[in-house]
């Protein structure tokens, strides 16, 4: 019963995340040493001149430097310009030895004479130098012929030296003034992702955020270092190129001129088709690659229902589709180029023909015509080059604006000026008609009132989205109620400092989650200045000793990717000492200990006790064994507690929570 | 590479024309210089005529077309050679990942799996259609380049001999330098990127210990770590164009200077075939040469990281498949009745580790009856089970189904007696009516609806808008756990298996509605044999038999009654779960 290519593509299209691979066309060009991330994704920027006016704050600081490399730039462009040009005054000399004398009419152009005369004294200035390498072989004509091109040469040598000079330090500096930049804008980025409030973070996927320091700073880093030289530079060029070619003659110019706006009329039709069939290609691969995602993932399943078969038939529907699409998008990618080229070759035909007719009539030089041939071909590079590299310029424009856009995100608001420090904590806290929902329109609490003595275990139980976790999310303040207050002793915590509220509760969220770095790093995470001993004595307190000891390098055990060589049973022990450090006075148990065996949690309860006697203690838990013994049980039912009391109380109560555990009823 | 030409061969057509359209391009890039000398000669020699200007135009724009021809030949035969050799590739693997046993797919993992099906095969793909077209290309250019500098003059080409070996030897060394320097700096945004991906994920905790300012630190250490990696290996690779510029260079000035001299002596000698417009287009094949030098170069470094793809596309196509149907298997046997039988199974994951996760296990498993297992994690309870459908196959000993060993079944016929529901259960896009026919295909509407019922999902399913049509995953609804782990159930009852088996598929479903599904169990499939594992007495407590796991072995089999009496591992875990209460339903678990 495999499905119909339609259905597939509707199921697995969205899931298409943006971190697909992507599929170039042809040539090593994106390569890049960043390890091929996919270029050129997503969107167009919205506002661009406010998003590069930003981006030139972060590089405006290196004005002077970009200065300079933009003087490099020309300097090196003209310089090669120039370099090029030496060509024709050789070759006419030559042509005029073996008997094609040149009308000097068509060199009489002041390039042509300034270097002409540059040459002449360089060849005065050296004769003795250059009598020694000419030697005296040649009759006195050819010799003299010899001079001027050993002279020519010499100038070379000098002018090679600064394009090959400025063409690196203009590299080095600009690299310096990227990478600068783009460390930079990651602090900047980083360190306001550390002032955004938790609801950021559970409003956008980790993966959306991850791919602005991915994908979207490394466009940035490559329009710096690649993308922005090459389009200036290939101005720079492209108004150079022309200069010389109109100084040297003005029929061969309009030739190649008249291409120009055939080229970009082509490049653009090609480049239209290929992009519609480009996104054709990604629709597909992203279909294809998202069902290859969940089927391998969940592979096992597959074959514990013997559905293997299924699977490759549908796999083959959106691979023959796939197989398409990218026919299509690989052939439109692929003939670009070649067109370009070829047309350029036209361009350079025309050239040689018509040159050739203007040297008949004596209107052209044969060092005209090779510098034509040159400038031709280089005539159409730039333009090219500049067509390539706008796409990236653009999808790094939409990068940066991404990127800002996290920059721009609310923050947690500040504290007050007047806001408290808090000193002794005893642990009185109150809850006084608490209201609050996460969107307006859907309120979470209602009304909740709740109180708790420094030392008591107060637990919630209740179904998922009766608001349990809520609570605590409101007692640390990573969401702000709506009505109602908040107190710890006698203090409302809008009116404490933030870190100084949160600093006395210690938390064991419900995903755990650890950092790379070792074992006991991990555990004095809450409290830098803890000694080993105490976290060792905290480990034990949450039973976690006695496995950190079987680990290979005990404490010192290296954990990476989240603790993956560890259990969620045993993840979720490191937690608990974490916060068992702690001294905090407010202790929240958030499910910290729904993957440990019953066993193990009965000794986690007695490693508690003690510590909990001094704290005011917030449990959350689907298990009710894990709540039996709390001072006060809240069962929370859509944001209000229908029942409090302790475990007694409330099955004296025959209500919910004894109907929850007698398992008369189910919670969902 | 044999197993390479597989996916070339149907396309063998594709990848020899596609090159071939690539040599005509080649050939008359060649060609193109040769125009312009005769042009310049031409001139030169007073020859040159209007006609022969306008010829030689003609002649020029008629190569630069077919060049064009070529050109998008080559890319229409390249993109047909590439496309179908990637698809066919695609396909084989996944058929082959398809076949993999557990065992095979434990060794990879599925993440690696999931990469090396997407992002290697694209890696690989586009270095085919990149050497399809470039592969020719600029080796060719570069041959032809220097064929015709030879036949131009073979004395001048000398340059060429001692000034492309040292800025081949130049190039080596950059690149040489660079790569550790590379690596270096890719490890260093591995670094970066996790300490932002641990920020994220963990932005609770970071938030609720007060570490912000900590973690800014680490982040800009890191940052500082990539930004001077980032340099030292840019540093060196900035060199590469100077470089290169640099012999284009020297070779230009060089060629122009023994050239000229060439020219001139020729023409003193009265010799006419070397003259300025041939030191013209020597000058242009020398461009042209060093530049297709580079190309090369700059492929072979391209090469590097699709081969490096490659190999871990062909370690998947290699690996061998450890379970599959044995020459022993019966096409004709089913599963009848369900009696399982373990006899001396000794099981461990790797073949050379000390430690058995199965010893010499005992243990037979009457047809009809309801079987729980219980221990703590780690003891083997989900490797014992899974030998039951041969997801793993044992070291030693031997399992048998109704009395016949499991490999004489075949794979097929085996799995469709065993129903299985595994701890890491997933549900996949599509509608819950496409996942629950994952058991029976062929199943009536009717059948589906009552394997929801025994699972308990049929009432919650009904409450969706779109009851059993709904979809599920990206875009659709996202069940509760609990939910999922009782479609997980219903799909697997559809099945209607002779032997079922529950791997903690309970977890989060409460003990109210568990001891519900219990019921159903007992009642629709009386004649399976039902085996559950669970971390729950209460899940297993009414068991024909429960055995008790620990470190791989049995260590007690018994009703409630018994174990209470005679198993100490079994009393604990039991007033772990009771205790300080009088009832028996201590930890009702929410979904």
């Amino acid at each position: 019963m495999a499905r119909s290519l339609e259905e597939l593509q509707k199921q697995y299209n969205s899931s298409s995340k943006p971190g697909a691979p992507k599929m170039g066309g042809g040539g090593p060009r994106g390569g890049g040493p960043r390890g091929g991330g996919p270029r050129g994704m997503g969107g167009k920027p919205k506002d661009v001149k406010k998003t590069i006016g930003r981006l030139l704050g972060y590089v405006g600081k290196y004005k002077v430097l970009l200065f300079v490399v933009l003087i490099f730039m020309m300097i090196n462009t003209v310089m090669s310009l120039v370099g090029g040009y030496m060509t024709r005054p050789i070759i006419n000399r030559l042509s005029a030895y073996v008997g094609l004398e040149v009308d000097a009419e068509t060199i009489n152009t002041p390039i042509y004479i300034m270097l002409d005369s540059a040459i002449e004294s360089v060849k005065n200035a050296a004769t003795g130098f250059i009598a020694g390498i000419v030697g005296d072989s040649y009759n006195p004509v050819a010799t003299e012929v010899l001079f001027y091109i050993m002279a020519t040469i010499m100038i070379l040598v000098v002018i090679y030296l600064f394009t090959i000079l400025t063409n690196y330090l203009q590299a080095r500096v600009m690299m310096t003034i990227s990478q600068n930049s783009v460390e930079k804008i990651r602090n900047d980025l980083f360190n306001k992702l550390q002032k955004l409030p938790v609801r950021y973070f559970d409003t956008h996927p980790t993966g959306e955020v991850m791919s602005r320091f991915t994908n979207d700073v490394d466009n940035i880093d490559v329009m710096l270092n690649n993308s922005l030289t090459s389009i200036v530079s290939g101005v720079i060029s492209l108004v150079g190129t022309f200069v010389f070619m109109i100084t040297t003659n003005i029929w061969l110019t309009v030739i190649t001129i008249v291409f120009v706006p055939f080229f970009a009329i082509v490049g653009a039709k090609i480049a239209g088709a290929s992009r519609k069939y480009y996104s054709g290609q990604q629709a597909a691969l992203g279909a294809a690659n998202g069902y290859i995602e969940e089927t391998v993932t969940g592979q096992k399943v597959v074959k514990v229902f013997n559905h293997e078969n299924t699977c490759c038939d549908e796999f083959e529907t959106l691979n023959e589709d796939l197989r398409d699409k990218q026919m299509k998008a690989q052939f439109y990618g692929g003939i670009m180029g070649p067109i370009m080229h070829n047309t350029s070759m036209i361009s350079y035909s025309v050239t040689i023909g018509v040159g050739g007719i203007l040297m008949v009539a004596g209107k052209l030089d044969p060092g005209a015509l090779q510098l034509f041939a040159q400038y031709s071909k280089q005539f159409s590079m730039p333009i090219n080059n500049i067509s390539q590299q706008t796409s990236s310029i653009f999808s790094a424009l939409a990068g940066a604006e991404r990127v800002f856009a996290v920059m721009d995100e609310e923050p947690e608001t500040l504290d007050a000026d007047d806001s408290l420090k808090m000193k002794d904590v005893k642990g009185e806290v109150i809850f006084k008609d608490v209201t609050f929902g996460y969107n307006p329109d859907k309120v979470i609490l209602k009304n909740l009132s709740l109180y708790a003595k420094p030392g008591q275990k107060i637990a919630f139980v209740g179904s998922t989205g009766a608001g349990k976790t809520t609570v605590t999310n409101l007692l640390s303040r990573f969401y702000e109620i709506d009505s109602g207050e908040i107190t710890i002793d006698g203090v409302n915590i809008k009116d404490i400092k933030r870190d100084e509220l949160r600093s006395n509760i210690a938390m064991v969220l419900q995903d755990t989650h650890l950092f790379t770095g070792t074992v006991m790093e991990n555990i004095r995470y809450g409290r830098p200045d803890a000694t080993d001993d105490e976290v060792v004595a905290a480990a034990k307190t949450a039973s976690a000793h006695s496995f950190i000891m079987r680990l290979e390098n005990g404490y010192d055990t290296m954990l990476e990717g989240d603790g993956a060589n560890l259990s969620q049973g045993q993840r979720q022990l490191l937690n608990i000492a974490r916060a068992a450090l702690s001294k905090a006075p407010i202790l929240v148990l958030d499910e910290a200990t729904s993957s440990v065996d019953t066993r193990t949690e009965r000794h986690i309860e007695h490693g508690m006790d003690r510590l909990m006697k001094t704290r005011t203690t917030f449990v959350i838990a689907h298990r009710l064994s894990t709540v039996r013994n709390s001072n006060a049980i809240m069962v929370l039912e859509a944001g209000k507690i229908i029942e409090r009391g302790t475990h007694e109380q409330l099955l004296e109560l025959k209500g919910r929570y004894y109907e929850l555990y007698t398992g008369k009823r189910e919670l969902d | 590479m044999k197993k390479w030409m597989k996916y070339v061969k149907p396309y063998l057509l594709y990848f020899i024309l596609g090159p071939l359209c690539m040599i005509i391009e080649v050939i008359g890039e060649v060609l193109m210089p040769l125009y312009l000398a005769e042009v310049i000669n031409g001139a030169v020699y007073h020859t040159l005529t209007n006609e022969q200007s306008v010829w030689v135009m003609v002649k020029m724009i008629g190569t630069a077309l077919i060049m064009m021809i070529g050109g998008v030949g080559g890319s229409y035969f390249g993109a047909k050679a590439s496309v179908n050799f990637a698809a066919d590739l695609r396909a084989d693997l996944f058929r082959k990942v398809q076949g993999y046993s557990f065992a095979n797919i434990d060794k990879f993992s599925t993440g690696s799996l999931v990469t090396r099906l997407t992002n290697d095969v694209t890696q690989v793909q586009m270095f085919v259609n990149m050497m399809l077209r470039m592969m020719l290309r600029s080796p060719g250019m570069l041959i032809g380049g220097v064929i015709m500098a030879v036949s131009l003059s073979p004395s001048l080409s000398v340059v060429m001999a001692v000034t492309i070996p040292l800025l081949l030897g130049a190039i080596a060394f950059i690149i040489a330098r660079g790569m550790p320097r590379f690596s270096k700096m890719q490890t260093k945004i591995d670094a970066l990127n996790s300490t932002v991906q641990e920020n994220i994920t963990n932005v609770r905790v970071v938030k609720s210990f007060v570490r912000e300012d900590f973690e800014s630190q680490k982040f800009e250490k890191a940052n500082k770590d990539l930004k001077s990696a980032g340099m030292s290996a840019m540093k060196n690779m900035i060199f590469m164009q100077p470089v290169q510029t640099f012999f284009m260079y020297i070779t230009t000035g060089l060629v122009i200077w023994f050239g000229s001299q060439l020219v001139i002596s020729n023409y003193d000698a009265g010799i006419t075939n070397f003259s300025v417009g041939e030191l013209s287009s020597f000058i242009n094949y020398v461009s042209q040469i060093l530049f297709s030098l580079m190309m090369v170069t700059m492929l072979l470094m391209f090469s590097s990281r699709a081969l490096a793809s490659a190999k871990r596309i062909s370690a998947v196509l290699d690996e061998k498949i450890d379970i599959i149907d044995s020459a022993e298997a019966d096409e004709s046997a089913t599963i009848e009745k369900g009696k399982i039988e373990f006899k001396n199974v000794t099981y461990r994951y790797h073949k050379n580790s000390a430690e058995p996760v199965l010893d010499n296990i005992d243990l037979t498993i009457p047809a009809g009856s309801t079987v729980g297992i219980i221990g703590s994690t780690g003891c083997g309870k989900t490797t014992l089970v899974s030998l039951i459908p041969r997801l793993y196959d044992t070291d030693e000993g031997e399992v048998l189904i109704d009395g016949r060993n499991v490999k004489e079944y075949t794979l097929y016929n085996l799995r469709e007696g065993v129903g299985m529901v595994l701890q890491k259960n997933v549900l996949f896009s599509g509608t819950i009516e496409e996942n629950l026919r994952w058991g029976d295909e062929d199943a009536t509407d009717e059948q589906m609806f009552a394997a929801a019922e025994s699972a308990q999902a049929d009432k919650f399913v009904k409450n969706f808008t779109h009851g059993y049509k709904t979809e599920l995953g990206q875009g659709g609804v996202n069940v509760s756990g609990g939910q999922k782990q009782r479609l997980c159930i219903a799909r697997a009852l559809l099945k209607n298996p002779k032997i079922i088996i529950l791997d903690d598929s309970t977890s989060a479903v409460d003990t109210a509605t568990e001891a519900q599904i219990r019921r159903a169990f007992r009642e629709e499939l009386a004649e399976s044999t039902k085996i559950i594992i669970a971390q729950r007495i209460s899940s297993v407590k009414d068991a024909d038999m429960i055995i008790v796991m620990d470190d791989g072995k049995i260590t007690g089999i018994g009703h409630h009654d018994e174990l209470m009496e005679s198993n100490v591992e079994y009393q604990e875990i039991y007033n772990s779960q009771i205790s300080g209460s009088e009832g028996g339903n201590g930890d009702g678990k929410k979904s």
